[in-house]
């Protein structure tokens, strides 16, 4: 097993049609990934490396009922519209890549997507990806292998660097997750935190966190409620960042003390999380856990 | 994209809600005639429009009794840097007696994905502490993004801070003038404090709104030089105009990554071996060979930055663009101080071959290039 996608994703890239989207679904097809349809308004007929185009999400999943995944790389003011096309659609998981995206969108495409019961990846992330399953996501997939540790990430980059540390190192994984950068994002840290802890072959996790938000505190409140049961070691970005800027005195209220990357160490610390000083410790953390 | 108090106000009472009579002054206007104009008379408050925080404390905002006063004053507030920042325009405002002063704003809480409400009936300038002592004195409302505000809530919300009778109800119009504000104009936070109290109204003396900078296409409106803004050093204005994401520390190390993360952490390795980053640059995904060589050139133009360390992990972004960045910008402006590369991912053995022709060397070790480069 894996989560979010696996061998069983049948995809529709939103967007194909684009610079980014051609691009990446020559890639993910590459990398296994089953990809079933594209969509372009206005593009319907063509084809991209050989994968049919539609009008509209409706269409393709007329045409390839099996379809039961979206990435979405519409630009930043039709990405909204893309996202709720692809629910009304029936589509269950969509993975947002774009950037930019205003968030007020985002905020009520969220609430929307969790009414229906729809899992949203992103926006502003790199994917998904369950390594020699399925690549759903703008990440190198030749950096990953199958195994048994899951990777939950608000970073791109980062993740790459540890997934490549603990490759190798010869620890392969589950699935990794990132889940984006931006303000409101459809999966939290926490989660894809309870998603690893349900999946029975994930064996210990990687938190990849970043300063800012509170998402890290509240993965420490889970562990230390004991909701997660699974090792887990943590990498946290932007030790020597400066502080963010200032959102008016509701900012302050609001986090009351949260978000530097001190806080989010000495509360994951604090729960037995053990985290490391540079991405490329993670490895050998991991294999202390999975020793024991 | 924050907005000047004069424009938050503006926009409360575009969307219904009264706000204290004023004049706006730009440097070359005469305050009498203005005020006279507009049948305002001292006294008045003269207030700098900057858009720094602690303007209050840091002497922007003037009571003038006299017309004498208004004329000195205005004089005096031109003049006058607020925390390193010459206004451009200064507001003249009524000046509204009021016997109370509460506070009340709206920003999205990110943990629940959905908008909050903040009131309290303890406003004015020590809000955060008050936040900090007695936590139970702010309330906070969640609101369904797709239903709003509703009149029944902002009241509900307006009770559980001790308001009553007509004062209720100014405070819960108020409110949902204030939600339709977050709402139109796609805002990340709005905030009145002080919102004052006189008699059975609310009237918001001080008004802020950040714009969501993702959604100022829709704002065109708003759209202004970012040097009045005053949130960016000499070289982060230039770093904008230019395209780049930079922002400006106080070391001598200089720090280009591909991604917000891994820059970030390319600076805590860098501090973490004893060195000190002079910046954060961010590359982006899918950096060309010309924004490359931007980024490259701009830290060599620095005076602060004496070497520089690029960390670059090919995911869309293709290693051997990069060198030929690197090349370009050697090329164009010679090396003029130590550059230091680690190059992996994508098209790296591409990358680093072209680096090689051009005598420079690429580590594929993060922490072998951060210890050489702080050996420089």
């Amino acid at each position: 097993m894996a989560i979010i996608v696996d061998e069983k994703t049948r995809l529709i890239v939103q967007g194909i049609t684009g610079r980014e989207g051609s691009f990446h679904t020559k890639l993910m097809k590459e990398y296994g990934t089953k990809i079933v349809a594209g969509v372009t308004p206005g593009k319907g007929g063509q084809e991209v490396h050989g994968i049919p185009v539609y009008d509209s999400v409706e269409e393709a999943v007329k045409a390839h009922p099996e379809a039961n995944t979206s990435i979405i790389f519409v630009p930043a003011r039709f990405a909204a519209d893309a996202v709720y096309e692809a629910i009304d659609a029936g589509i269950k998981t969509i993975v947002v890549i774009t950037e930019g995206i205003p968030v007020h969108d985002a905020l009520r495409f969220v609430n929307y997507a969790k009414s229906k019961g729809v899992t949203i990846i992103g926006p502003n992330c790199p994917g998904v990806i369950s390594p020699g399953k399925a690549k759903v996501g703008i990440m190198p997939g030749h950096i990953f292998m199958p195994g048994n540790v899951g990777i939950v990430s608000r970073s791109g980059t980062l993740t790459y660097e540890i997934a490549y540390a603990m490759t190798k190192a010869g620890i392969g994984q589950t699935t990794a997750v990132g889940i984006g950068g931006d303000p409101v994002v459809g999966t939290s840290f926490v989660e894809a935190l309870q998603m690893f802890e349900d999946d029975p072959e994930t064996e210990a996790i990687v938190l990849v966190g970043e300063i800012g938000g509170d998402m890290e505190e509240r993965a420490a409140k889970m562990i230390e409620e004991g909701k997660i049961t699974k090792p887990a070691v943590a990498f946290i970005a932007g030790r020597t960042a400066p502080p963010g800027k200032r959102m008016g005195h509701a900012g302050a209220i609001i986090m009351m003390g949260t978000g530097t990357a001190e806080g989010k160490v000495k509360a994951l610390e604090s729960v037995g999380v053990k985290v490391a000083r540079t991405p490329m410790e993670i490895p050998a953390l991991l294999k202390e856990v999975l020793k024991k | 994209m924050k907005l000047f108090e004069f424009e938050a106000k503006r926009i409360i009472k575009e969307l219904g809600f009264p706000v204290p009579r004023s004049v706006l002054l730009e440097k070359k206007d005469d305050p009498v005639r203005k005020m006279k104009e507009a049948g305002l008379k001292p006294p008045v408050v003269v207030k700098s429009q900057v858009l720094v925080a602690g303007r209050g404390k840091a002497g922007g905002i003037k009571m003038a009794k006299t017309w004498d006063d208004v004329v000195r004053l205005v004089e005096e507030l031109f003049n006058k840097p607020i925390k390193g920042l010459f206004p451009r325009y200064l507001l003249i405002e009524e000046a509204i007696p009021h016997e109370k002063e509460l506070y009340a704003a709206i920003i999205i809480d990110r943990s629940e994905r959905k908008p909050v409400i903040l009131a309290s009936q303890y406003g004015g300038m020590d809000i955060e502490e008050i936040a900090r002592e007695k936590p139970e004195s702010i309330v906070r409302y969640h609101v369904d993004p797709f239903i709003g505000l509703r009149a029944f809530e902002a009241r509900k919300i307006g009770r559980s801070i001790g308001l009553q009778g007509r004062l209720l109800n100014s405070f819960a119009a108020f409110l949902q003038v204030l939600y339709k504000v977050f709402e139109k104009y796609d805002a990340d936070l709005v905030e009145s404090n002080p919102l004052g109290v006189t008699g059975d109204k609310v009237i918001p003396l001080d008004a802020r709104i950040i714009v969501d900078d993702n959604s100022l296409y829709r704002h065109k409106e708003f759209e202004k030089d970012i040097e009045v803004t005053g949130e960016y050093t000499e070289w982060e204005v230039k770093a904008r105009r230019m395209g780049l994401a930079f922002v400006e520390l106080d070391g001598d190390i200089g720090i280009i990554g591909n991604g917000a993360g891994l820059t970030m952490t390319t600076m805590d390795l860098v501090y973490l071996h004893g060195g000190k980053p002079a910046n954060f640059l961010d590359i982006g995904g899918g950096a060309s060979k010309d924004l490359v060589k931007k980024a490259v050139g701009f830290l060599m133009e620095h005076p602060r930055i004496k070497k520089i360390f690029m960390n670059i992990f090919g995911g869309i972004t293709r290693g051997d663009e990069v060198a030929r960045g690197i090349v370009a910008a050697i090329e164009e402006l010679g090396l003029k101080k130590p550059l230091v590369v680690r190059l992996s991912g994508t098209n790296e053995e591409e990358g680093r071959s072209i680096l090689e022709e051009n005598g420079l060397t690429a580590y594929t070790d993060p922490v072998e290039a951060v210890k050489k480069v702080i050996s420089l």
